[in-house]
């Protein structure tokens, strides 16, 4: 009994964060699209629901009544398993994300490697999805997309590596709290501006969305696939970029912290600070689709490797000299 | 304890399975899925010990990277489907004996250290004399890495850089004739450099491309 009572209370905690992720993947899918048509001076979606905002619903709704193909020569366990992967993967990461000092689901020592390691396995839906469609066109997408996320994923990490020096711990709560007197994005403000453009890169946004390079690729590794499991591709990657937010907002905005301590800022509750610093940086991913083009996918490579990584590296050594000659180290 | 013997057996259960498949399956894609299973299961059973940080690191760098590499591997090559299976082909394969004498180099080497924490118990006090207690294993094994073990650590750090510069220059090589592209001189480039105004005459045409 005490069992069960425990499972239920942590089944209910987990839809506690879960429903209002997806709630709110669909509204910025929504968002996006509105933003993307403001800029063009076109409406967007206006028709269904007040302002369009139940655009998303009724498109998951279709989504849901086609008939999912499965093509004849594609492998099929692994071409159903790719989209339920990603999906769950971009999910999953949640659970450490804390929303405010006691909101939390896992409040685990490790929670930035648990993120990162989780968004490091995102490559494999897309590899799987690619491969098993047996086709050209999402093949070369998928090997696109792998490189570009390993590659990338290499100068993030090296970002994280600047802000824990700055901590001290890994664990997301202490660097939020680590952030009570300055927010690291005035003393980091290159890496932040790094870190955007990486995790623009990490979760192929436009300018680096070349592994569906449409002109090139028809839609890259999603070209065979249909229906509900086209919809779980969609959503996995709009709740990953939901997630790069909340980790940028968390490592360089100050998670749940108001940005003054004034009694007016004290009465909007520590979550909505999180949800607007969330909403803003997103504002930004929308903008930047509208507004700049894509890149060619050497230079893709050449700004990874040749441009970011140095550069990161060598913030890790002046913010590590700064530290240690100030005496600032955060000691445990 | 009941839930966690559960989470313990079904963990090694998996892990132990898709070690078997990923030498069984037929098809070696499928041989790398299982082993990615196989690398996320272990690192489970290191976080249930209570070693997280090995358990993330182990994501991290065999799931994350490693086997993206190999997965690379393995479908670029198109050896996909294999049409001898050792436990299946009539004709013997030159495999088996190596196979079988790394395979028990490797046993002995286990036998060989936990022998030593079995029979000289004393061995890991000795090793763990400056551990701090009640922190973090992430502070702990960082303490003792870069204080005790920097040296080796450093040592392992170059052998790595080496191993990477190797690789780089086995692939690298000049060909004539490659067209390749600066990018300083393409956003460099100005418009009287890149825009020509030709007079074109009557039935002649332009030579273009000079």
């Amino acid at each position: 009994m005490e069992y069960i009572n425990l499972l239920f209370s942590e089944i209910y905690k987990i839809l506690y964060v879960l429903i209002p992720v997806l709630v709110s993947v669909a509204m910025i899918v929504w968002l996006d699209r509105r933003i993307w048509a403001f800029v063009q001076k076109r409406r967007g979606p206006n028709v269904v629901g007040p302002f369009g905002l139940f655009q998303t619903l009724a498109d998951a709704l279709k989504y849901i009544f086609k008939e999912i193909i499965i093509p004849a020569s594609s492998n099929k366990i692994i071409f159903i398993l790719a989209p339920i992967v990603t999906m769950t993967l971009a999910l999953i990461a949640w659970a450490v994300i804390p929303f405010s000092e006691d909101y939390v689901l896992a409040d685990i020592n490790v929670g930035i490697l648990y993120i990162f390691a989780i968004s490091s396995l995102g490559v494999y839906g897309i590899i799987m999805g690619g491969w098993a469609s047996n086709s050209k066109y999402p093949f070369l997408g998928s090997i696109r997309s792998a490189a570009q996320m390993v590659s990338y994923e290499v100068s993030i990490g090296v970002i994280i590596i600047n802000v824990l020096l700055c901590v001290g711990s890994l664990n997301l709560s202490d660097i939020v709290l680590a952030q009570e007197k300055i927010w690291f994005v005035i003393p980091l403000f290159p890496m932040f501006v790094i870190f955007f453009i990486s995790s623009l890169a990490e979760t192929n946004r436009p300018p680096f969305d070349l592994p569906e390079a449409e002109a090139e690729l028809v839609a890259g590794y999603q070209t065979e696939y249909s229906g509900m499991m086209y919809a779980m591709f969609w959503l996995g990657e709009y709740a990953n970029i939901l997630l790069m937010c909340a980790l940028g907002s968390i490592l360089f905005l100050g998670g749940w912290l108001a940005p003054m301590d004034t009694p007016l800022f004290e009465m909007v509750p520590p979550p909505a600070w999180l949800i607007l610093k969330i909403l803003f940086l997103f504002v930004l991913f929308a903008l930047i689709k509208a507004i700049v083009p894509r890149y060619r996918y050497d230079q893709l490579m050449r700004l990874g490797w040749k441009v970011f990584l140095p550069f990161s590296l060598i913030w890790v050594v002046l913010t590590s000299g700064y530290l240690l000659y100030f005496d600032l180290l955060p000691v445990y | 304890m009941l839930a966690h013997a559960i989470f313990f057996y079904f963990f090694s259960f998996v892990a132990i399975i898709s070690a078997i498949m990923v030498t069984v399956s037929k098809n070696t894609v499928h041989s790398v899925f299982f082993l990615i299973l196989d690398f996320i299961s272990i690192s489970c059973l290191f976080i249930m010990i209570g070693a997280e940080f090995l358990g993330m690191i182990m994501l991290i760098v065999y799931v994350g990277a490693v086997a993206v590499l190999f997965l690379f591997v393995v479908m670029m090559l198109n050896v996909a489907q294999q049409k001898n299976q050792w436990f299946k082909s009539s004709d013997t394969s030159t495999h088996i004996p190596i196979g079988l004498i790394v395979s028990l180099i490797i046993f002995f080497e286990l036998i060989i250290v936990i022998g030593g924490w079995k029979y000289k118990p004393d061995i890991i006090e000795n090793f763990s004399d400056n551990l701090i207690s009640n922190s973090t294993n992430t502070h702990t094994i960082g303490s003792v890495l870069y204080t005790e073990y920097i040296h080796l650590f450093q040592i392992s750090g170059m052998i790595l850089l080496v191993a990477m510069i190797g690789a780089i220059v086995l692939t690298f090589r000049k060909r004539e004739g490659v067209k390749r592209q600066n990018y300083f001189s393409q956003i460099s480039r100005e418009k009287n450099q890149g825009v020509e105004l030709v007079e074109v005459k009557s039935n002649e045409g332009v030579k273009i491309d000079v």
